[in-house]
């Protein structure tokens, strides 16, 4: 686990971006300390860095996204690249042979960094693994396996929010079996040393062998809620109801959905975060989603910082990477700086 | 049937002093064959083992100095997919039964998911003729159990049974209505013809893909629980004690799935099952880089279910292995774990295996064999099998320190879906003789 030859090249740099787990922990502390410094880059007038100027960046989205399009998009943009962005949800573009096809066409494009979402897990390492040695892949989000921008942005919020991880309880509530995002979140505060990390969910929404992900498990949300210093609720999907994992979402309400009475089980300045889009009424109470202990706004505003970090850093590091950061202004310094991994 | 004779092969051939690997001592023989049959087999005497020079073999006797080499019975696969007709960019009769041979498999029962599927005896008088032209393994074909594989309506069993068919299926296809697999029970006991089972209930399944486990929970791959098989096994075992029918268990995965074969034999109950070479080497851990050439119908699990699959092979639980070989063509596999297609080329790495199997698994290279040759014979009531006199001359010799890289681009299956493409596997058939012809 230690090694990954898909996401690290050969002098251990990030080149590609695909899923947390397999991560060191410099390399995600990297990514918050480099986004960290983007977020002054988007809170100036000029929401502009150079880094990958001249780069084209293909947005290929096998399923419908909205918000993490966007703010890929405007990841990009905010460095200088140029954006395509690759609508291919209403296209049959599902068989390998296709898919393959694709990408093949995007590299003839000249294209320089993929985003890719797509249906299947283990499709963004498919992909790493298939495309010209010039080009950076990061997973927008694959199947049930990872999303790991999502789990880096909510890093950042944590850790904005609350310094360090190593004295933090935090409690993901919900679909886990189902999450990409769960699973992201989980390796990554697995990975930073979070103290203690709780999923509570009923069996019908738990993977076999959870407790093998490093997590303590609850059933009732009340008791997950004791002590917790950040809440994780996660989206529930309405297609659940067909597959007979819950009864109802109003049932699930009833059972696990995030109240102002429960939130105040955990401590008084824990913090509430979503990936949104949230179900208002089944996974958590307006209030609670509005309230003052949300910080679901600001994980869209940092979700920005921290894709624009991920592909400032992976895209430093593919074969054909320049020494285009030596031209480029504070944030670009930072990059080249903090790229290395031991 | 039975592979033509070659006019340029000699009707005698001589084997000498190879090494028996069939029984608890290894020890060195001669063999002869003569009409297809070995029509004597000899111990080599210490005194005469550095001797070879028997003058008394007739001039059309083609002799092969077996020194230093293992000889056995050629190998039985109980469960190949040869894709022909129907799937000729996977793979065709020729190319495989010809893949099967040199690689020491002389015997192939192939499954009926084909093309149109095995239901009716004008595909399978199809499939013979093809396979008696393309000179290599024998092949025998598995009927269709149900009309089309759909598991509503019986195919003709016996028909098919005359046309050749030794045992029927219903391949991957799950049955799901009890009533027609106690039919189908009946109605095959009626006419003796073995039933082969791939225990796996249809919506435990669904649309899973890994093994319900810790790497598939950690890397989000659609689920297949233990109670897939186990679910399915109890049923079928159930209906088995109620109809009395011979039943084949084909590709168990689960140690609780071994246990259940043992209990219901325990009891008396006339069943036997086979697990393929792959759930004997990996498991689950196997798909935590997305390899989709570990993708399989039948799950790897973990590596306690694999243990248990290695114990029931040592006791007899489980009858045979089959290679479960499923050749695809590139794009098959290319594609995302989830959408590649299932299965994995296995003829050409058949042997590598075993032997894999003998030093990291520590499994008797005698048991092994068995599972591969006398045990399958026992199961589908075949003459081939045995180093015998009197024995059909169905025969392989292997080297077993020969080491080479897998390099799937050299196989001689159509199908070059292997994960074990780079890696060194030991062992090499040096010759396969069926019908008491070199293939």
């Amino acid at each position: 686990m230690s090694s990954d030859p898909l996401q690290y090249n050969a002098e251990g740099k990030l080149r590609h971006f695909l899923s947390l787990d397999t991560l060191q922990r410099d390399t995600l502390i990297n990514i918050l300390d480099t986004a960290e410094n983007f977020t002054s880059v988007n809170d100036k007038a000029i929401k502009k860095a150079p880094l990958l100027r001249g780069k084209t960046v293909a947005n290929i989205f096998f399923e419908n996204s909205t918000r993490t399009r966007t703010t890929f998009e405007l990841a990009a943009k905010r460095l200088s690249a140029d954006v395509l962005n690759v609508n291919l949800v209403t296209s049959s573009t599902t068989k390998g042979e296709s898919l393959l096809d694709t990408l093949r066409n995007l590299e003839a494009m000249q294209c320089d960094m993929f985003i890719v979402r797509h249906g299947d897990s283990g499709a963004a390492h498919f992909i790493a693994s298939h495309v010209a040695d010039h080009i950076s892949v990061i997973n927008g989000g694959d199947g049930q396996h990872s999303h790991p921008t999502q789990g880096m942005l909510d890093m950042f919020t944590i850790r904005r929010c609350k310094g360090s991880f190593d004295n933090l309880v935090v409690v993901i509530i919900g679909d886990i079996l189902h999450s990409r995002v769960a699973r992201s979140d989980i390796a990554a505060l697995r990975i930073l040393g979070t103290r203690e990390i709780r999923v509570a969910a009923p069996r019908t929404l738990l993977p076999a062998d959870v407790e093998s992900l490093g997590v303590s498990v609850f059933h009732r949300v009340e008791d997950a809620l004791d002590g917790a210093d950040v809440v994780i609720g996660l989206r529930l999907q309405n297609e659940r109801m067909q597959g007979a994992t819950i009864p109802s979402s109003d049932e699930f309400y009833y059972t696990y959905g995030l109240t102002p009475e429960r939130l105040r089980i955990a401590k008084p300045d824990a913090i509430v975060m979503h990936p949104g889009p949230t179900n208002r009424g089944v996974e958590i109470e307006a209030g609670v989603a509005d309230g003052q202990q949300s910080v679901i706004l600001h994980q869209v505003t940092y979700g920005i910082a921290v894709r624009m970090a991920v592909m400032a850093i992976t895209m430093s590091n593919t074969t054909d990477a320049t020494n285009r950061q030596t031209e480029s202004g504070d944030a670009a310094a930072t990059v080249g700086n903090q790229t290395g991994n031991p | 049937m039975s592979p033509p004779t070659n006019s340029d092969m000699p009707e005698t051939l001589t084997i000498r002093n190879a090494i028996d690997v069939t029984g608890n001592k290894q020890q060195r023989v001669n063999l002869t064959t003569g009409n297809g049959l070995i029509s004597r087999l000899e111990i080599v005497s210490d005194s005469t083992a550095d001797s070879p020079g028997d003058t008394s073999v007739a001039d059309d006797t083609l002799t092969i100095d077996g020194s230093g080499l293992y000889l056995c019975p050629g190998f039985i696969d109980s469960y190949a997919r040869l894709r022909d007709p129907g799937f000729e960019k996977k793979g065709t009769i020729a190319s495989e039964v010809r893949a099967a041979a040199c690689n020491g498999i002389t015997t192939v029962l192939c499954s009926p998911d084909t093309d149109p599927v095995i239901d009716e005896s004008a595909t399978v008088e199809l499939i013979n003729r093809k396979a008696r032209d393309s000179g290599g393994a024998r092949v025998l074909p598995i009927a269709a159990l149900t009309r089309s594989l759909e598991g509503e309506l019986l195919s003709e069993l016996a028909t098919l049974k005359a046309a050749g068919c030794i045992a029927a299926s219903n391949a991957d296809h799950a049955l799901v209505d009890l009533q027609v697999i106690r039919r189908c029970m009946e109605y095959a006991r009626t006419f003796d013809i073995v039933l082969i089972f791939h225990p796996a209930d249809r919506w435990l399944t669904a649309n899973g893909v890994a093994h319900e486990g810790a790497t598939a929970a950690r890397i989000g791959l659609p689920m297949i629980p233990v109670a897939a098989e186990t679910v399915a096994l109890a049923m079928l075992i159930e209906l088995a004690w109620q109809t009395g029918a011979r039943v084949h268990f084909s590709r168990i995965t689960s140690r609780r799935g071994v246990d259940m074969i043992r209990q219901a034999r325990a009891g008396g109950l006339r069943i036997t099952a086979d697990t393929s070479i792959n759930h004997l080497v990996y498991d689950d851990t196997m798909l935590s880089s997305f390899d989709s050439q570990f993708r399989s119908v039948a799950p790897f699990r973990d590596s306690d279910d694999r243990r248990a699959l290695r114990e029931g092979i040592v006791d007899g639980t489980i009858d045979s292995i089959c290679t479960d070989h499923a050749p695809h063509e590139r794009d098959a596999k290319l594609a995302p774990f989830p959408s590649a297609e299932p299965g994995i080329s296995g003829f050409d790495t058949l042997l590598g295996l075993l032997l894999k199997l003998v030093s990291e698994a520590d499994i008797p290279m005698t048991t092994l064999i068995k599972a591969l040759t006398a045990n399958p014979a026992r199961v589908f009531d075949l003459k081939q099998g045995h180093l015998q006199e009197g024995a059909p001359a169905d025969l392989i010799l292997f080297d077993t320190e020969a080491s080479h890289t897998v390099e799937t681009m050299k196989f001689l299956s159509a199908g070059q879906n292997s994960p074990l493409n780079g890696q060194e596997l030991k062992g090499r058939i040096v010759h396969t003789i069926i019908n008491g012809c070199l293939a």
